[in-house]
């Protein structure tokens, strides 16, 4: 119960704080407030068509969709009254519901932790989508709640009965037409390993120390195919020898302790991809490992995606990491997306001064030496007590920057820069350019 | 033999880097400028360190990790040596060494002009004050159960210094040149941030004015953006303080970016040592070469442009490292002599100093096809001389 008046709060308090807001233009400032979901970018032609049936549409599904811990009612009640305020005319996306064109979608995520000090919301809305045969790079520092999206992309967050209490989930993820943050544990459980699979950042923790690294990729092929072991195994040495481990008919009856920490990375990937999932979620995959291991690994995801052509989620802090493989780019801070869009536009014009900030405080190998790293001011906001407005702004360099009709109180939503760049900042379009052409760009 | 690279560039140079003598002529002049002028600070020679294996009830020894086995390196007053390699390659024991936080099992350190390599810790107490050291984790180098104002003092009381104005205003001072607020005296390492914490750490190093400060993986454990802060303040302290670094990270792109000279290191080894704009310009080692190939570069465009050198496999162990080259299993240029000599560390024309039978062309950095290079061994020695 906790949890859905958490949600009505949320959902009901933003339209009364933003509607002050002046609307910029278009207006889809303010129908976005109201609706988070306003942030998916491509809108399918029917869905542009007809937003007040998707609007409807959408209320249903919200409802059927509301977790498991939340009750019905109250969300439902929140949801309709949100939608109704603001007509989204400029997005029509905003309420697209029912079963999403894409492989991969989320809406409006949120993830949140209550804690004794307060509640964590490590992920506060988050919208994304992603096709199959692409990847999405996922870059923020630690806290931006990359990594919790991911378990819970992966249904990871409510694995456990106790855990289960402690979690609090909404929104929508939608996989290949099924919705995954209200199914039931038993369905997601079906789901993972065969169709969505996890590379996690230390592979000496996630693998079992006492069973052999063969024996942990049978049990993997075993729960999702009904095969004798011996067929397994053979399957697990072919794996083996996939991600490049010599000897594999050896190997596979080592432990992991006997395994490099480059091969026990490539064990996990064997791992993941045994059952040929659809969708693989690298959290670090690299992290832990050295560069020329990093190279290797990074070269092993690209391959084996371009062969299975499954859809991959890259999660790292290092954008020299996300620069080899992504397509996408998703910037997270404070827990919400603050850009967003295909990975050259990103790199090549980025639009949000925290992305400015990123780029700023590497040190690059691939470019002349500057005297001096241009770090981000502060540290990370708490997720308890994210800033009110652009979670960055008591960071941001430019926060003082006078903006039109907008305070520094108002939170700013995603909007779109071109094609499918997105950003969240308040400055002006053309401040931004011109700062980061003049001011930015030269000093990289 | 590195005064007169036109022998030692002969494959029939097999001295090995414990013959030190050699050595110690050449490098100061291998050092450009700053060289000439200043004496070592900290002058290395043949520095080993091997852990003993022990098996049995005897504790019969039967075998060695070899962490680091035979460097020699100089580092000059107020330049920062940058020193780089892949996990298990032996740097940060070398730190260790360095700072006589471990004894060497052989070889020489000498700080400035006096050996130090076996001084009891009695004798090595004032010795502490010129030599200090910054921790890469943040968490575990700060007793969580004293207060910041305890912990930043304690070089102090360690050493009987009475500084002017009194320990508490000096200490505040510390606080506030790495950034933090003088009223943090009384507060406990859980309250502040990681990068917050660095910044604690570096402020205890710093306390007695050391000359040497070595940094293991100072920044590693930060976030990007607090990195650069860090990075920045290290920066910030040399030029105010006149601060000697011996920096160790395995981030080639935060070692560009820090360092003067740079000393890349494989498996207790230094295989090159060189300037750090001529080092990244144009590698000479063929392992350095593949390291700044795997850096992944922020720049999508620049995904397919690059000639990326894979290394296969993976480090060998260094309680058995390979005869002769260490770099010869993974390396692509690997040729019988490799097997059979060790490669000294020589000194190339360029100022290079590589530690290899076939080093890379001058130019060869960027455009030198790792996987045609079939050139025959003979065909190096005309680069380096």
């Amino acid at each position: 119960m906790t949890d859905s008046s958490e949600d009505k709060t949320t959902a009901a308090g933003q339209p009364a704080a933003e509607g002050t807001a002046p609307a910029e233009a278009s207006g889809a400032a303010t129908a976005k407030a109201a609706a988070p979901e306003a942030e998916v970018p491509e809108a399918t032609p029917a869905e542009a068509a007809a937003p007040e049936a998707d609007a409807t549409e959408a209320e249903a599904s919200e409802t059927d969709v509301t977790p498991v811990e939340a009750a019905p009612e109250p969300e439902a009640e929140a949801e309709p009254k949100t939608e109704a305020v603001p007509k989204p005319v400029a997005e029509p996306v905003a309420a697209s519901g029912g079963t999403p064109s894409a492989f991969l979608e989320v809406r409006d995520l949120k993830v949140h932790f209550p804690t004794d000090d307060g509640l964590v919301k490590s992920v506060d809305g988050l919208t994304f989508r992603l096709e199959k045969g692409k990847t999405l790079g996922i870059v923020g520092e630690s806290g931006s709640g990359k990594s919790v999206t991911s378990l819970a992309i992966m249904g990871l967050h409510r694995a456990s009965r106790q855990q289960r209490s402690k979690v609090r989930m909404s929104g929508e993820i939608w996989l290949d037409g099924k919705e995954l943050v209200s199914a039931e544990p038993d369905e997601v459980r079906r789901l993972r390993g065969r169709q969505m699979a996890m590379i996690f950042q230390d592979p000496l923790s996630a693998l079992h120390p006492f069973y052999t690294v063969g024996s942990q990729i049978v049990e993997a092929y075993r729960v999702h195919h009904d095969v004798d072991k011996k067929t397994a195994r053979k399957r697990a040495v072919e794996m083996l020898d996939r991600v490049g481990i010599p000897q594999p008919d050896k190997r596979v009856d080592d432990h992991p302790h006997q395994f490099s920490g480059g091969m026990r990375q490539r064990a996990m990937i064997a791992m993941a991809l045994v059952n040929n999932p659809e969708l693989l979620i690298a959290d670090e995959p690299t992290t832990a490992l050295d560069v020329t291991v990093q190279a290797q690994i990074l070269d092993l995801i690209r391959d084996l995606q371009k062969e299975f052509g499954s859809a991959v989620i890259i999660i790292t802090h290092d954008l020299g990491v996300v620069a080899e493989l992504a397509d996408d780019l998703l910037v997270m801070y404070g827990g919400r997306c603050v850009e967003r869009g295909p990975s050259d536009k990103v790199f090549a014009t980025p639009q949000h001064p925290y992305t400015w900030g990123l780029l700023g405080s590497m040190p690059r190998i691939d470019r002349d030496q500057t005297d001096r790293l241009i770090p981000v001011k502060g540290s990370p906001p708490s997720l308890i007590n994210v800033p009110s407005g652009c979670a960055f702004n008591p960071r941001c360099p430019y926060a003082d920057v006078p903006k039109d009709n907008v305070t520094r109180t108002v939170r700013p939503e995603l909007q779109q820069v071109d094609g499918r760049h997105y950003s969240a900042c308040h400055l002006p379009q053309e401040e931004r350019q011109r700062i980061w052409t003049e001011e930015i760009a030269p000093k990289l | 033999m590195t005064e007169t690279p036109e022998t030692t560039e002969t494959p029939e140079t097999t001295e090995t880097p414990e013959t030190t003598g050699t050595h110690e002529k050449g490098e100061p002049a291998a050092k450009p400028a700053p060289a000439a002028q200043d004496r070592p600070l900290l002058r290395v020679r043949g520095l080993v360190r091997h852990f003993p294996i022990t098996k049995g009830l005897l504790k019969r020894k039967v075998g060695a990790v070899q962490a680091v086995d035979g460097i020699d390196f100089d580092v000059f007053p107020g330049e920062t040596l940058g020193v780089v390699g892949e996990s298990g390659c032996g740097k940060s024991t070398m730190g260790r060494l360095i700072t006589r936080l471990d004894e060497p099992t052989a070889g020489a350190v000498e700080f400035e002009g006096r050996d130090i390599t076996h001084l009891s810790p009695g004798k090595l107490r004032p010795l502490r004050r010129d030599v200090q050291m910054i921790f890469q984790d943040p968490y575990g180098s700060l007793n969580p159960r004293h207060t910041i104002g305890g912990i930043v003092s304690t070089p102090f009381r360690l050493q009987g210094v009475e500084p002017e104005g009194g320990v508490k205003k000096e200490v505040q001072r510390l606080l506030e040149l790495v950034g933090l607020s003088p009223e943090h005296y009384n507060r406990y390492p859980h309250e502040f941030s990681g990068g917050q914490r660095q910044r604690i750490g570096i402020a205890r190093a710093l306390a007695l004015k050391p000359k040497l400060v070595v940094a293991d993986e100072p920044v590693s454990a930060l976030d990007v953006s607090i990195q650069a802060q860090v990075v920045n303040l290290m920066d910030d302290l040399q030029e105010e303080l006149g601060l000697t670094y011996v920096i160790i990270a395995h981030d080639l792109s935060v070692i560009r970016h820090v360092s003067d000279r740079i000393a890349v290191m494989y498996l207790g080894k230094i295989v090159e040592l060189a300037d750090r704009d001529a080092l990244y310009a144009s590698p000479r080692h063929p392992y350095t070469k593949a390291l700044l190939s795997a850096v992944p570069v922020p720049d999508p465009r620049r995904r397919t442009k690059r000639d990326r050198i894979l290394l296969k496999g993976d480090v060998p162990s260094p309680i058995n490292p390979p005869s002769g080259c260490r770099f010869r299993t993974r390396c692509w240029k690997a040729t019988e002599e490799c097997a059979t000599t060790e490669p000294p560390l020589v000194q190339l024309a360029t100022g290079h100093q590589v530690a290899c039978h076939h080093p890379e062309e001058a130019d060869g950095g960027v455009d030198a096809n790792p996987g045609a290079a079939t050139e025959s061994s003979d065909g190096k020695a005309p680069t380096g001389q």
